[in-house]
């Protein structure tokens, strides 16, 4: 199945990953191939260590394949790019800056009007009002998480790359945070690759599901999630959804 | 008071007034029971800070002495922080140059004064030489470390953000290292501190290390020896308060880990 063509985004062809330590190679991905389409949201989901922050990784450039081709609008993957920017688990934003210069970090060659005039945009988007000059250590998990978001928007990229953003949350602001995300990703549109472990915030977030399987990871299923937003998580077809990947990944009415 | 409870207020003040009062009184009647006629009470050192105030000389030694450290620790961070830096970002010229500085670092000062004063002769420059070495490896190693402890993740947002290496050093692994070069620093002024006054005891004749030795050699003053010693203690723990003060700042404050 493919999602309404607006063309390709991001195209992984045949992508193999092997790890070399001590001499002992460990083979991670196995032939993956994978298309997003522009504007798209992609969840990647799998048993835990299979290989998804290894494939984000190098989806944006930090790590380069054993073998086979990122290819993003066609052209080869050879490094990170400030089109398209990785969020860490909220331990990305630089704790010497403040929030507005963590937001503005990326935004040196703008002119200093111009610069403020997008800080201060991405502060209200993201809710941070009243907390221009505080410092990161002075912030909340979510709020921390909220100014990284805010960082890699504010350079208008094309692409966000986010590995388990909210797994570091409580539960309360994991949920506030997927809503938040889903407001921004439909008010900005940009493709969003996003790595998680919990199966019921892929089929809340993504337009597809990426099933992966154990190491070395292969592509087991790609699930079409044909719910439009807001999506009612007791509705009959989001538990079936659910339940389908639960048991692809084996692990389906077993608690 | 158990080491859990918060300290009240007045209590920050008063415990440690009252012991800095029993050592005083304890000192000054050491003094008077033994009967000692060389070693000076506190009363006489009061005195004796106050002779020297009055001789004008107390003020232009702290001077020599703070402007030798100003220049060699001076010098140490100006060529230390680049060094060091550059070693942290490059590991293989690290190795390269690692295995001499762990030999030189730990040579006393002390031990350079000879070669000192081969290579410079008597005079203000052996002792600033001296005040340098003292300060400088603190310097570098803690510049090496503070690079190579920086978070990859930091490095990864930096080149996301499209930094050049140079813009990648001054704006995410330099204040990133911050924290840890200021402890290096702290800890490089203490050095200095110790080494200016051993140095001044033996090539020069003006500072707080020359009045030291200058007083017990012209007439055993020793209340000027201790007079001299308490104004190196204070000056030292002055600075210190002064580095202290640098980690508070927001900037780096978050590497120290005792924020609230």
């Amino acid at each position: 199945m493919t999602p309404p063509a607006t063309g390709t985004k991001l195209r992984a062809e045949h992508v193999h990953m092997v790890f070399t330590r001590d001499g002992k190679s460990t083979p991670v991905l196995e032939d993956m191939s994978l298309d997003v389409s522009e504007g798209e949201f992609v969840c990647l989901v799998g048993p835990s260590g299979c290989g998804k922050s290894t494939l984000l990784n190098t989806m944006a450039g930090f790590l380069s394949p054993t073998s086979g081709t990122i290819s993003i609008d066609g052209e080869i993957v050879r490094g990170p790019d400030r089109r398209r920017i990785f969020v860490f688990q909220e331990r990305g934003v630089f704790p010497w800056l403040t929030v507005q210069g963590n937001i503005g970090f990326g935004l040196a060659k703008l002119s200093r009007a111009e610069r403020e005039k997008r800080i201060a945009h991405y502060i209200k988007m993201v809710g941070l009002e009243g907390f221009e000059e505080a410092y990161p250590s002075e912030l909340s998990g979510g709020m921390k998480q909220r100014l990284e978001v805010a960082r890699a928007l504010a350079v208008d990229p094309d692409m966000l790359y986010l590995d388990e953003p909210f797994g570091a949350l409580d539960s309360i602001t994991r949920l506030i945070m997927r809503g938040e995300l889903l407001r921004i990703w439909q008010a900005e549109r940009k493709t969003i690759v996003f790595v998680t472990h919990d199966i019921d915030e892929a089929v809340q977030l993504a337009d597809r599901v990426v099933v992966m399987s154990a190491r070395p990871a292969t592509i087991q299923q790609i699930v079409q999630v044909d719910i439009p937003h807001p999506r009612d998580i007791s509705s009959p077809r989001y538990l079936e959804l659910r339940d389908g990947i639960l048991q692809q990944i084996g692990l389906a009415h077993k608690i | 008071m158990n080491s859990l409870a918060t300290p009240q207020k007045w209590e920050k003040f008063a415990w440690p007034l009252i012991a800095s009062g029993l050592l005083l009184a304890l000192w000054h009647y050491s003094v008077l029971w033994t009967g000692t006629k060389v070693f000076p009470s506190p009363l006489n050192v009061e005195k004796g800070i106050l002779e020297l105030f009055h001789k004008h000389v107390l003020w232009s030694n702290i001077g020599s002495s703070l402007g030798r450290v100003a220049i060699g620790f001076g010098a140490a961070t100006m060529i230390g922080i680049p060094l060091g830096l550059t070693l942290g970002w490059y590991p293989a010229l690290n190795q390269v140059v690692n295995p001499v500085m762990q030999i030189m670092r730990p040579i006393s000062p002390i031990a350079w004064i000879p070669v000192a004063i081969i290579f410079f002769g008597v005079g203000d420059h052996p002792a600033i030489f001296l005040i340098f070495l003292g300060a400088f490896f603190p310097i570098v190693v803690a510049c090496i470390n503070g690079v190579s402890n920086v978070p990859s993740v930091y490095r990864r947002a930096g080149r996301n953000f499209g930094l050049a290496p140079a813009q990648l050093l001054a704006k995410v692994v330099f204040p990133a290292a911050l924290p840890q070069i200021i402890v290096g620093l702290r800890l490089a002024f203490g050095i200095a501190w110790l080494v200016v006054v051993a140095a001044e005891m033996v090539a020069v004749d003006s500072g707080l290390g020359y009045l030291v030795i200058d007083s017990r050699n012209s007439g055993k003053r020793y209340d000027l020896v201790v007079a001299a010693m308490l104004m190196i203690g204070v000056i030292g723990l002055a600075f210190d308060l002064v580095f202290r003060r640098l980690e508070t700042i927001k900037s780096v404050r978050w590497g120290f880990g005792n924020e609230s």
